[in-house]
């Protein structure tokens, strides 16, 4: 292979690299720093070597929140992988129904994330929301505030409603990808539904599949701001997700330390997941397995 | 009171050298780059890699071998660093 010699173009990156420097790399090293030690304030600060990562890795809250997280995360992509695939295999192929559908779904994708805290927050009142209201005059004592299966009820049908589009478009976009030729070919051997989406469909849409399951569970993981407006992790902790946990014990409770540590294994999470995705995504775009 | 102009990013002498560490394997593994490029090939490891994956993955790996000794043992850290090490070695090597 012939390597061009000019490498003078790297200068145009430094920009970028400087910048990166001070908005990631920087902060990332003083938060390695400040997870080894005990800090009262400016130049009061003593090492205290592993002891937060033991404390916070042994810490039941933490247990439990990433129980509570894995649960979550389960719940929601058992719902929005099949129900995504389920409705971008009903949606219009040609007309001007496809334009409106996609629209339509597009609409919860572009919406702010606290909006749709918001919305939700409303949308579940039994005084004046409609989802709410309709639950009570339908005799259930609805009650997302209170009562913890409610609370987590609304989180998932919330987030359900909020991502399943974005599962949608990446099928349907799938599904248009597969040439006519399949169709036709199942058609002659007298393949009935259910075979021509278990041979033809499904194996077709894997690479998107993949980029949708990692995507929702990147996200997923991460959800904050939903939860934290709809019901503030709340009642109790039974909607205290990890990043929810964290913001609580650095932000709420000054524990510099403490929350570095954790920010830190959360990060390692994160940077695990991040790669898992970047090297499937380009495994299946350069076509090898 | 802030002497210098560092003392807000909280340097310590281990996180110093752990840093120190890193930046330069990083660089070795550069020049390393530059004196002979490398090959993607196919180890142990279920995809195929160049040297930089793999001394990636052996970092990462690094970290969780540590997080899971710190989560589930009393034994000392420096009994998951040697472990690590020969880890790492073999994901260079072998991977």
């Amino acid at each position: 292979m012939n390597k061009t010699e000019n490498n003078k173009a790297w200068f145009l990156v430094l920009p970028v690299v400087i910048l990166v420097a001070f908005s990631a790399v920087i902060p990332l090293m003083t938060v390695v720093n400040y997870s080894v030690q005990d800090i009262f304030g400016p130049g009061q600060r003593f090492f205290v070597g592993d002891e937060w990562f033991r404390e916070t890795l042994r810490d039941p809250r933490l247990h439990e929140a990433f129980l509570r997280q894995l649960l979550f995360t389960g719940t929601i992509l058992a719902i929005q992988i099949p129900l995504g695939i389920a409705i971008a295999l009903t949606l219009p192929t040609k007309g001007w129904g496809v334009s409106a559908c996609l629209v339509l779904l597009a609409l919860p994708l572009l919406m702010p994330w606290n909006v749709v805290g918001t919305i939700w927050l409303i949308f579940a009142r039994t005084d004046i929301g409609l989802a709410g209201w309709s639950l009570a005059q339908l005799g259930i004592d609805f009650n997302f505030t209170g009562d913890p299966l409610h609370a987590w009820i609304t989180v998932v049908v919330m987030d359900v409603w909020h991502w399943t589009p974005l599962v949608v478009l990446l099928c349907y976009s799938g599904l248009r990808a597969i040439p006519d030729a399949f169709y036709q070919a199942a058609q002659v051997d007298g393949a009935g539904a259910w075979a021509v989406f278990r041979y033809i469909q499904l194996p077709k849409l894997t690479g998107v599949l993949t980029i949708a399951v990692l995507l929702r569970f990147m996200d997923s993981f991460m959800i904050y701001t939903e939860p934290f407006v709809l019901t503030g992790g709340g009642p109790g902790n039974s909607t205290t997700f990890l990043s929810q946990f964290l913001a609580t014990a650095a932000v709420g409770r000054f524990d510099i330390g403490p929350a570095a540590a954790f920010s830190i294994i959360y990060f390692l999470f994160i940077l695990l997941f991040s790669w898992l995705f970047y090297t499937a995504i380009t495994r299946i775009s350069t076509g090898t397995r | 009171m802030i002497e210098n102009p560092l003392e807000w990013m909280a340097w310590t002498v281990p996180t110093a050298i752990f840093f120190a560490t890193i930046a330069t394997m990083l660089v070795a593994m550069t020049v390393w780059e530059v004196v002979s490029p490398t090959i993607q090939r196919r180890g142990f490891l279920p995809i195929s890699t160049t040297r930089g994956d793999r001394f990636f993955i052996g970092l990462l790996t690094s970290a969780f071998i540590h997080v899971g000794w710190i989560a589930f043992t009393d034994l000392s850290l420096w009994i998951a660093l040697a472990i690590a090490a020969v880890w790492m070695v073999i994901v260079m090597r072998y991977g």
